[in-house]
């Protein structure tokens, strides 16, 4: 058996906001923008954020795989939403995973998803990798015109992998480019041209070197080198003093995504993936206070990996945003006001949450054993009303289950962080059917009879508790449902 | 089948608020007006109501829980007295717990009074509120007309309907109302409006417009119920008699099971057999004179009078803008300018459509007078959403008929 990569997917919100938007906006002030403002950033949509981009990622991923297999998810960030409440475990429960598997948050270094997927390959059993990152920044600031949203998963462990590591190394150094503090909301940096000559140049190289080493290859036989850096061509000087060929530098996404901090490493990785052809070694790097350095080699599998969105999908996936307010709005770096149906209590009562952990996290319904009828949520007495039978329900999910729109509305009344509010009947084919709310769609692409695939969001957000729950929403099933 | 409460008892008196932004009213306010004008119409005195109901929705933006504010404002002496709430159909369940305590002998003289004082909020519409700590967490955050407006959308998909043909009857709903509601001095809103105005409106839940909500409203309304005997023997004659009081409520199936297309309210149909059932009525369409439905929105109005079996299936379309439903139609519907115009102060809103039942059966509705009086008549209330709700139907009509 070969230890490696057994599948990989992503996830990028639909939303991309056009940098020159930002770039209008602020000129005044740092003019050196405007010579910024070409393309465009992945953007979370008001009711995403890491945990639901980590979610998924992990479906993305796991498309096609018996989830029952794993026994520990990895879940990787700097932008949790949860300091002192496993993050993972909230994608564990949204992806209904067994219990016995263990989870774990990995965090506080952009390197954080390179070093959880080196322990998981370094370990045993099963492992899904997560890495999800959405980066606050300073209105005006250059992070928030170099970074994106978004998420990537790669599933580790034995069996017949995509691409088998063949050596990694690390490098551990207290260099500090920028840093956030438990006080702080927004990064703290230092000089660009310090963090490239003094960090990346100075730390880099050597890594790679000793990686190769283990490996037995040298520089030149590396096709795919993949190391997110949001300063421009530090990644062809790093291959460049490291003997790789600058051909084989990978594109670092800037131009229609964005750098997506702790995950980026494995975003690339999981693009590079999906143009690789088998033999192909791609050397994947994550810098942040050290590196790491993990030399993969695709297989023959590759080619026969299932269909998914992964980050082509993903990106094609798109609507461009150009109303910079809304970025501004989304991420509460502008104080807006909200009306005050805003206002109304959004407690959630914790207990009453983890009693109805299936229904809510898992979006588990049930199927009567006795007549078959599927519903959801699950109850007591069942739904048919040629049947009625009492505790005859199994638990029966609806996650992955396409639905079609029986009614609609696009509501400018209701409180919505972005309306207007688009919700209506979801019904089920097979069976079963919920008011849902609906994300990612606009108000006239809304049609009764719309195909939508069901995806883990934010459903509101407690502002007088720091809390935020979670619920299933639909989202137009077709990929390229969104436009420009 | 139970045989019902047909005739078997009378309505000895009715009180109204006016309704509106009563700004310098609070809610036992409202009561007291409701109240005065119904004891004096009874021509009795409050020691001789023996049990009474009180309909409130949205408590906790006025009166609070229980139903001693009732017996505080009316300073009921020590009686029962009960607060109902059922959603919108709240101010008819209130009447059903006083008919039913006649009817089944426990009271001679009962009283049902509904409030709503709905615009201490600070901002336009109802209430934004919670649903329930479940809910709370798998619900969209649906609000009265996105959740209604819904209706349109199934309807049109079902029936192959044109937008702008189901905009347009729409439109005639809502224009017709505030023509009705311009000849009622109690009412809400009494600005006459065009076809344009309603098309024209800002959006509020597509493709529900700003006419075609709805006025949220503060007001009460109350009703004195006895036996027809007690009511001949106070002088009554020409005596209002309750015929049915129906009331179906949701179980989930239209929320859970795929057998409801979304295009109509099941309660309705089904609390409508069983009202014309109790009734004795067998062809709504010709033998009821005068109807007052629960058009919270116009979309509610159109499906609901098919819902009713009046308009039969797919054509309520066609019989909108034929103007059977005009004031001067064949069965008028909303003639005191229904929810849209007269307002809607939840609790109190099917006592007031009983109350304008009673009025025009005894000729004493004014400008709106129906020339020939009508004999029969029902009302109909939906609190909740189209896909779960409670829906209460009452019909009434002379003793006798």
């Amino acid at each position: 058996m070969t230890i490696g990569i057994l599948s990989s997917g992503a996830y990028i919100p639909r939303l991309r906001l056009a940098r020159r938007a930002i770039a209008e906006t602020h000129s005044w002030l740092n003019p050196a923008l405007k010579g910024q403002g070409k393309g465009e950033r992945a953007m979370c949509n008001w009711d995403e954020d890491p945990v639901t981009m980590a979610v998924e990622a992990a479906r993305d991923a796991l498309t096609g795989r018996d989830r029952s297999s794993l026994t520990a998810l990895h879940f990787a960030s700097t932008t949790f939403p949860f300091l002192d409440r496993l993050n993972a475990g909230i994608v564990a429960a949204a992806l209904d995973l067994p219990d016995e598997a263990s989870s774990l948050d990995i965090a506080a270094t952009q390197r954080a998803a390179t070093s959880a997927l080196a322990a998981a390959l370094a370990g045993a059993g099963e492992t899904l990798i997560v890495a999800a990152e959405q980066r606050r920044a300073k209105a005006a600031s250059p992070i928030e015109m170099a970074a994106g949203d978004g998420a990537a998963a790669i599933v580790v462990g034995e069996g017949e992998p995509i691409a088998r590591l063949l050596a990694s190394a690390t490098h551990t150094a207290d260099f500090v480019d920028h840093y956030r503090t438990a006080e702080s909301t927004y990064d703290y940096q230092w000089e660009e041209r310090w963090i490239r000559d003094a960090g990346y140049m100075w730390i880099v190289p050597p890594v790679i070197g000793r990686c190769l080493d283990r490996a037995g290859l040298k520089a030149a036989d590396v096709n795919t080198f993949c190391m997110p850096a949001v300063l421009p061509k530090v990644a062809n000087a790093v291959a460049k003093a490291a003997g790789i060929p600058d051909a084989a530098v990978r594109d670092n996404l800037h131009a229609e995504c964005g750098e997506t901090g702790a995950a980026h490493p494995l975003v690339m990785l999981v693009a590079a993936l999906e143009t690789a052809k088998p033999g192909d070694r791609i050397l994947v790097v994550g810098f942040g206070q050290g590196a790491d350095a993990l030399l993969f080699e695709a297989t023959e599998t590759i080619a026969r990996q299932p269909a998914r969105l992964g980050v082509k999908g993903h990106l094609a996936r798109r609507r461009e945003e150009t109303n910079y307010a809304k970025f501004l709005a989304f991420n509460d770096t502008m104080q807006i006001e909200r009306g005050m149906r805003a206002e109304v209590d959004k407690l959630t009562p914790l207990s009453a949450m983890w009693r109805n952990r299936e229904t809510v996290t898992s979006f588990i319904g049930g199927r009567c054993k006795v007549c078959g009828t599927l519903q959801f949520p699950k109850s007591r007495i069942c739904v048919s009303p040629n049947c009625n039978a009492l505790d005859t329900q199994e638990p029966h999910s609806f996650a992955d289950k396409i639905g079609r729109i029986n009614s609609y509305t696009a509501d400018r009344l209701t409180y919505s962080p972005s309306p207007p509010a688009c919700y209506g009947m979801i019904q089920f084919e097979d069976g079963g059917r919920w008011m849902m709310d609906f994300t990612d769609i606009d108000a006239d692409q809304l049609a009764v009879g719309q195909a939508m695939r069901m995806m883990f969001r934010i459903k509101d957000i407690d502002t007088q508790r720091g809390f935020r729950r979670y619920f299933w929403k639909a989202a137009p099933a077709a990929p390229d449902a969104g436009r420009a | 089948m139970p045989k019902g409460i047909r005739d078997k008892v009378a309505i000895l008196g009715m009180g109204c608020s006016k309704f509106g932004e009563r700004w310098d009213m609070d809610a036992s306010d409202l009561m007291v007006e409701a109240y005065a004008e119904a004891l004096a119409d009874a021509g009795i005195e409050t020691k001789q109501i023996d049990a009474a109901w009180l309909a409130t929705a949205i408590e906790e933006q006025h009166v609070g829980k229980s139903a001693v504010p009732l017996a505080v404002a009316l300073r009921l002496p020590f009686i029962p007295v009960t607060r109902v709430e059922n959603y919108c159909a709240s101010g008819t369940e209130a009447f059903r717990g006083a008919v039913y305590a006649v009817a089944s002998g426990a009271a001679d003289i009962a009283l049902a009074l509904g409030v709503e004082k709905l615009k201490d909020t600070g901002y336009g519409g109802l209430p934004q509120r919670g649903r329930g700590t479940l809910n709370n967490m798998t619900w969209p955050n649906l609000s009265a007309p996105g959740s209604f407006a819904q209706l349109a959308a199934a309807y049109r998909a079902k029936h192959g309907s044109a937008p702008q043909d189901l905009k347009q009857a729409m439109a005639h709903i809502s224009v017709k109302s505030h023509d009705n509601g311009a000849r009622n001095p109690k009412a809400h809103l009494r600005n006459r409006i065009t076809i344009d105005t309603v098309l024209n409106a800002p959006m509020v839940a597509e493709p529900l417009g700003l006419y075609d909500c709805c006025g949220v409203s503060d007001g009460a309304a109350c009703a004195i119920v006895t036996t027809p005997d007690i009511a001949r023997g106070l002088g009554k004659r020409d005596v209002v008699a309750v015929k049915a009081l129906q009331l179906a409520v949701s179980n989930g199936l239209e929320a859970q099971h795929n057998s409801w297309d979304g295009s109509y309210l099941a309660t309705t149909r089904i609390a409508a057999k069983r009202a014309y059932h109790e009734a004795g009525i067998e062809n709504p369409r010709e033998e009821i004179n005068l109807i007052e439905v629960h058009d919270c929105f116009s979309v509610t109005e159109l499906v609901t009078m098919e819902d009713l079996h009046i308009s039969p299936e797919g054509t309520a379309i066609r019989d909108v803008l034929d103007g059977f439903y005009d004031a001067d139609g064949t069965v008028p519907c909303q003639i005191d300018g229904g929810l849209k115009c007269f307002g809607h102060p939840i609790g109190a809103s099917g006592l007031r459509m009983i109350y304008e039942m009673y009025l025009q059966m005894q000729g004493r509705a004014g400008e709106r007078q129906r020339k020939d009086l009508p004999r029969i008549g029902l009302t109909h209330n939906v609190g909740g959403f189209p896909h779960q709700n409670v829906c209460s139907i009452s019909i009434i009509g002379s003793l006798g008929s």
